[in-house]
């Protein structure tokens, strides 16, 4: 990987009449991400007149616009002109987020699979799931949803064949290479290893996720007890 | 203390308004009515501010006891409104007394009713927003769709309200319409010139598996020359989304934030109130269009609000 990932000028196109995909460079990569982020803070602090909504993804930033406050090329020509500043912007430190993650059990019906798939124990997984930081590289597919990159590729496992219909909030599951929380209840076929008793997702609460893009989780292990207490404190959906 | 009482919740009735911006970033979607345009005639015509919330009315409309004087418009598909025994008036402001019962005879031309109430449906803003997010729950009544029993209160329940008419001669012509505008991309590339053929020669189906989220479509595939999946992207309104499957998928109000497929095109913005007029069943007929036309028509769009804004008001109606 000695190709340098980001774009010499970001790739803009429409997405339809009202929104922009900016595209900064290529892959799952920190550096290009970190970009995406910069120009997040960069639109943040020039508040254009007409930007109505930015969606940052891992390599993109889709700007959602009204054309009637804001002409097309006028919205292009300030992302260009960003671009160029994008260097001097500081994003905070990362902030570090702490997971309490209940393994196995009744919390991880898939534990023992993931172990046989990748020819290890059960305590072996749950030691390499706890053990790598993941950055939060974007959120998205439902609110509060994190994508996760750094996850040892030593657990990863398929998707299951037959997706579950219902998926407890808080489980923490592996789907192929990537890892990820489910915010909310849903249907999903990833595999469940754990479940946190942390509020991800609250929609009473400005900014309504516990944690945000640039971010690191670090999943913490507890037992059933400790899982126990920690949900009486927030609510969970 | 409401102004009305939900006696029978019809089909998916949910209170919306024009959408949930701001948290995209945290995969918060947009929601809000998903035919805009019939949404903000009717709060103009009973003078509100064209944001405010409303019911959006899916195939079967709602049975409402009227618990204080109120002005009212039913706008969008033709959901035969009726005010106790009698017909009542679309695209038109007219008083309802407590007492009176509105309800819906059943759909005849569209999909989906809106209900402007004078003073807007006061119910919590979260997250910015009075639209009811049904997948996660919140917004609206309590995140859900309407049920027997439930209270709509209004921002002004009583006393006479300044309304407005529409221009002479109007006619929602969108409604029964199947043409859709789109712009093509952003990874249009990724389909043959066939491909795009395809989606633009071809009639699709809207198939029963459709929702406020999406609908997915039944017809031709469109042929690739990269692979379908992308790394995960930001979804605008409107997203023409191709899995492997190479049958589209329209992505609508509830949509999720980011997806991994590629899009062919995106519908424009002034022809989602034209989807959100159609349902399982219907045929879509996509036709490719620059954004500087896609401009043009938002342009017309935006000079019959300005005219309606400025109709004279009819003063006072609904007085006790």
């Amino acid at each position: 990987m000695s190709a340098p990932a980001l774009y010499a000028k970001p790739r803009m196109s429409p997405a339809g009449d009202a929104a922009l995909l900016v595209e900064i460079g290529e892959g799952i990569d920190e550096t290009v991400n970190r970009t995406v982020h910069r120009l997040v803070v960069a639109l943040g602090r020039r508040s254009l007149a007409g930007v109505l909504d930015l969606i940052p993804a891992y390599r993109s930033l889709l700007v959602c616009y009204d054309p009637l406050r804001l002409p097309l090329d006028a919205l292009q020509d300030t992302v260009a002109r960003l671009v160029e500043t994008l260097a001097d912007i500081e994003l905070p430190s990362p902030r570090t987020v702490d997971i309490p993650t209940c393994y196995g059990g009744e919390c991880g019906p898939d534990l023992a699979l993931v172990a046989e798939h990748n020819g290890l124990s059960a305590d072996e997984v749950v030691a390499i799931h706890a053990g790598t930081p993941c950055t939060v590289f974007m959120m998205g597919f439902s609110p509060g949803f994190v994508y996760l990159g750094g996850m040892s590729p030593r657990i990863a496992t398929p998707r299951l064949k037959t997706p579950r219909t219902s998926i407890p909030a808080g489980s923490v599951g592996i789907a192929g290479e990537q890892t990820g929380i489910y915010p909310v209840q849903s249907p999903g076929g990833w595999q469940v290893i754990g479940r946190t008793p942390v509020t991800l997702f609250d929609p009473g609460r400005t900014p309504p996720t516990l944690v945000e893009p640039g971010d690191i989780i670090r999943f913490v292990v507890i037992d059933a007890g400790r899982y126990e207490e920690l949900s009486g404190v927030g609510s969970q959906r | 203390m409401g102004t009305f009482e939900v006696l029978d919740a019809g089909g998916l009735t949910t209170v919306q308004d024009l959408g949930r911006y701001g948290f995209q970033r945290y995969g918060v979607p947009v929601s809000g009515a998903m035919d805009a345009f019939a949404l903000r005639v009717a709060n103009l015509l009973v003078g509100n501010g064209e944001g405010d919330a409303g019911l959006e009315m899916t195939l079967a409309g709602p049975q409402l006891l009227c618990l204080a004087n109120t002005v009212v418009a039913v706008t969008g598909g033709d959901l035969q409104p009726r005010l106790d025994d009698g017909a009542a008036p679309m695209w038109e402001a007219f008083p309802v007394a407590a007492g009176s019962v509105l309800s819906f005879r059943g759909r005849r031309t569209g999909a989906r009713g809106y209900l402007g109430v004078a003073g807007g449906l006061d119910v919590p803003v979260v997250l910015g927003s009075r639209s009811t997010y049904l997948r996660s729950r919140f917004g609206g009544i309590e995140g859900r769709a309407l049920r027997p029993g439930d209270l709509l209160p209004a921002g002004q329940a009583s006393g006479p309200v300044d309304v407005r008419r529409l221009p002479h001669g109007f006619l929602p012509t969108y409604i029964g319409s199947h043409t859709v505008r789109a712009v093509l991309g952003p990874q249009a590339s990724a389909f043959t010139k066939r491909g795009v053929q395809t989606l633009l020669g071809s009639a699709y189906t809207i198939a029963a598996e459709s929702d406020r989220m999406g609908y997915r479509l039944e017809g031709p595939a469109i042929e690739r020359c990269a692979p379908a999946d992308i790394i995960s992207d930001g979804t605008p309104a409107g997203a023409v989304q191709v899995p492997g499957s190479g049958v589209p998928i329209i992505l609508l109000a509830d949509r999720g934030t980011a997806g991994g497929y590629t899009k062919i095109a995106a519908v424009i913005s002034a022809d989602l109130p034209r989807l959100a007029q159609s349902g399982p069943g219907d045929r879509v007929f996509f036709q490719a269009v620059t954004v500087e036309e896609a401009h043009a028509a938002l342009r017309r769009e935006a000079a019959f609000f300005e005219e309606l804004r400025h109709a004279p008001t009819i003063n006072g109606v609904g007085s006790n």
